[in-house]
């Protein structure tokens, strides 16, 4: 794999379990280290300097904070290391305490914090070093949704306020859309692509992105020209084919839920399959539903006011809006 | 009301848990009154001890070779005690480093080796170490020596099986604490700049020092107690204080003389307890 991270940027590597994207910021830190290949940083080799010698900080999914030091000793750890004195120790952690919104609770034990408290201590510690590139390893994982939420704000505030170059591993693809300038998305062992949050999710390279970034209909289709598909007996308007598919090959055809529309049966409306209305669920702001068309099962959603108009029970038929979705041919 | 009807439950249900703990006051708290009274009696040839009180057991006890001695097993427990940790310690963190299966076989060795008499090992160490078929053969085939010589009797032979002897129990009090010791804590450290042995000192050794200051103080208070090794495998200059209180009663017939040499041997067992969980404290608030 080859990865390039621009300075001051944020860049989540996203991928499923076990697919190797902790072993990578692992050799990237000088944990591990590769069997082959390179760890440049700007433009000197760091593949065999040990861990403590690159100033990389890491913060670990346990976050591992010292128990039997206090907050300010935690956070200070590297900096007593450098053999910085005690009083500029001490400025620090409290300037460090201020930047994590936790002034007055240096002198607290570990395990007197809360999760999101010890989450930002962590953050300090790693932070006080002042290092060339800052490592997260799933740090947000152990905490609940909405403390994980906040914390993904806070998070995202900090590291643009330093303009430090931040590397998050993550397998949750809201956070890595939520935070990330770049996601690299990662399966098994190689990247699968690199590209914006949006470009991830509105143009995925392959089935596999399509498919791991949010939820996606994945269904097979053959090319008739430069801007329409055959589904089934349906000829579909469509994003613009890949140069690489012909016409007549079979694609993947990728339509985000947000890109169908439920209609009534009947009416001249264009781009659509029939089908029977199989489920319905509304889920706060969203309205989930599932159309069973000749054995393909579509989901889509729609805002609970959008449902309601349409007033759909039983037959249906399902509009792919006109030029959405990407044609995959991998 | 419902609370304090709650208690005297609880009491009544810890009543029969309680009849061990009160056992074992009694089987230490009864022979060590007896051993303190017998220091206080008149030492008797023909008897154990007479009746009445005295303190010519302890009066006797005020010269230098008994000083010496009692300096000598202190000073032998804490070397075998320093050593067996400071061997215990990298072979500890070794075995906790390895593969569960091999770890349980590790532990199992080790605790074989303690299925093992003091006096079984004692003589096959001196075997091991004569100069007949024992190691003293090794420096003569590799040239290093013209003719072999026994290597017992000596104080390395005495220290070096004391030091085997207190090696499983290091081992297996240092075992708990090393094996739940996250390894992202050492990692943590070197993140920060902390190179191997700076996050060892820093970090390992903070987190271990209370399980090392126990193991310390069993290896100590085992060694104070060392009957067999000193004897067999070494001279008389190298006998402990447990030899040569043995010596007292068996030999010596004085068993007043040899009950107040153990309430020394037990002060020195106590003090050296004190001193360890002062240090150990100590360095924890610090």
């Amino acid at each position: 794999m080859s990865l390039a991270v621009p300075l001051g940027q944020f860049v989540c590597l996203l991928g499923p379990s076990g697919c190797g994207k902790t072993t990578l910021l692992r050799m990237i830190a000088g944990l591990d280290s590769p069997t082959s290949g390179r760890i440049l940083m700007s433009g000197m080799d760091r593949t065999g300097t040990p861990a403590h010698e690159r100033n990389f900080a890491m913060v670990f999914q346990a976050l591992a904070l010292f128990p039997f030091l206090n907050v300010e000793d935690n956070i200070t750890f590297s900096l007593r290391l450098k053999g910085l004195g005690w009083r500029e120790r001490r400025k620090r952690a409290r300037e460090l305490l201020e930047l994590i919104k936790l002034p007055g609770i240096g002198s607290r034990k570990v395990e007197q914090l809360s999760g999101g408290q010890r989450q930002r201590v962590a953050i300090a510690r790693a932070l006080a070093q002042e290092p060339a590139l800052f490592l997260l390893d799933e740090p947000l994982s152990a905490l609940d949704a909405q403390l994980r939420e906040h914390m993904q704000f806070e998070l995202r505030q900090l590291q643009q306020k330093l303009g430090i170059t931040t590397i998050l591993v993550t397998h949750d693809q809201g956070e890595a859309l939520t935070l990330a300038d770049s996601v690299v998305v990662i399966a098994q062992g190689r990247v699968q692509q690199i590209g914006s949050p949006t470009e991830i999710y509105r143009r995925p390279s392959n089935r596999f992105v399509a498919g791991f970034i949010g939820r996606n209909n994945l269904l097979e289709a053959e090319v008739l020209d430069r801007q329409h598909v055959r589904l089934g007996t349906a000829v579909i308007d469509v994003a613009a084919i890949p140069d690489g598919a012909r016409n007549g090959d079979v694609v993947t055809l990728a339509i985000r839920p947000e890109e169908l529309r439920v209609l009534p049966p009947g009416g001249e409306h264009g781009n659509t399959l029939p089908g029977k209305l199989s489920y319905v669920r509304e889920i706060g702001e969203r309205v989930e539903w599932r159309v069973d068309c000749h054995g393909r099962e579509l989901i889509g959603s729609a805002s609970p006011s959008d449902w309601a108009a349409a007033a759909c029970t039983g037959p249906v038929k399902v509009q792919i809006i006109p030029g959405a979705g990407t044609i995959l041919t991998c | 009301m419902l609370g304090s009807a709650r208690v005297p439950g609880r009491l009544r249900a810890l009543v029969p848990l309680s009849w061990p703990s009160l056992a074992l006051v009694g089987l230490v708290g009864i022979p060590f009154l007896l051993l303190i009274r017998i220091s206080l009696a008149p030492p008797d040839p023909n008897g154990l001890w007479s009746a009445g009180t005295s303190i010519a057991a302890y009066s006797g006890l005020m010269d230098r070779p008994f000083a010496n001695a009692l300096l000598y097993s202190f000073g032998l427990a804490i070397l075998v005690a320093a050593m067996g940790v400071s061997l215990g310690f990298p072979l500890t963190f070794f075995i906790t480093r390895m593969r569960r299966g091999w770890q349980v076989l590790w532990l199992i060795f080790l605790l074989a080796t303690l299925t093992l008499s003091d006096v079984l090992i004692a003589f096959s160490w001196q075997v091991m170490l004569s100069k007949r078929i024992g190691l003293a053969n090794l420096p003569v085939k590799l040239g290093l020596m013209e003719q072999a010589a026994s290597l017992t009797p000596s104080f390395g032979a005495v220290l070096g099986n004391l030091i085997y002897l207190v090696l499983p129990f290091t081992v297996l009090t240092l075992y708990p604490t090393l094996s739940q010791l996250a390894p992202e804590l050492i990692e943590a450290a070197k993140t920060l700049g902390a190179s191997p042995v700076v996050a060892f000192r820093t970090v390992v050794l903070p987190l271990t020092k209370r399980a090392a200051a126990v193991s310390f103080l069993i290896s100590a208070v085992l060694t104070l107690g060392a009957y067999v090794a000193p004897l067999v495998l070494g001279r008389p200059r190298n006998w402990t204080m447990a030899v040569l209180i043995g010596n007292a009663a068996l030999a010596g017939h004085n068993v007043p003389r040899a009950s107040a040499m153990s309430v020394c041997l037990l002060i020195a067992a106590l003090i050296l307890t004190g001193g360890t969980v002062w240090i150990a404290r100590g360095r924890g608030r610090r």
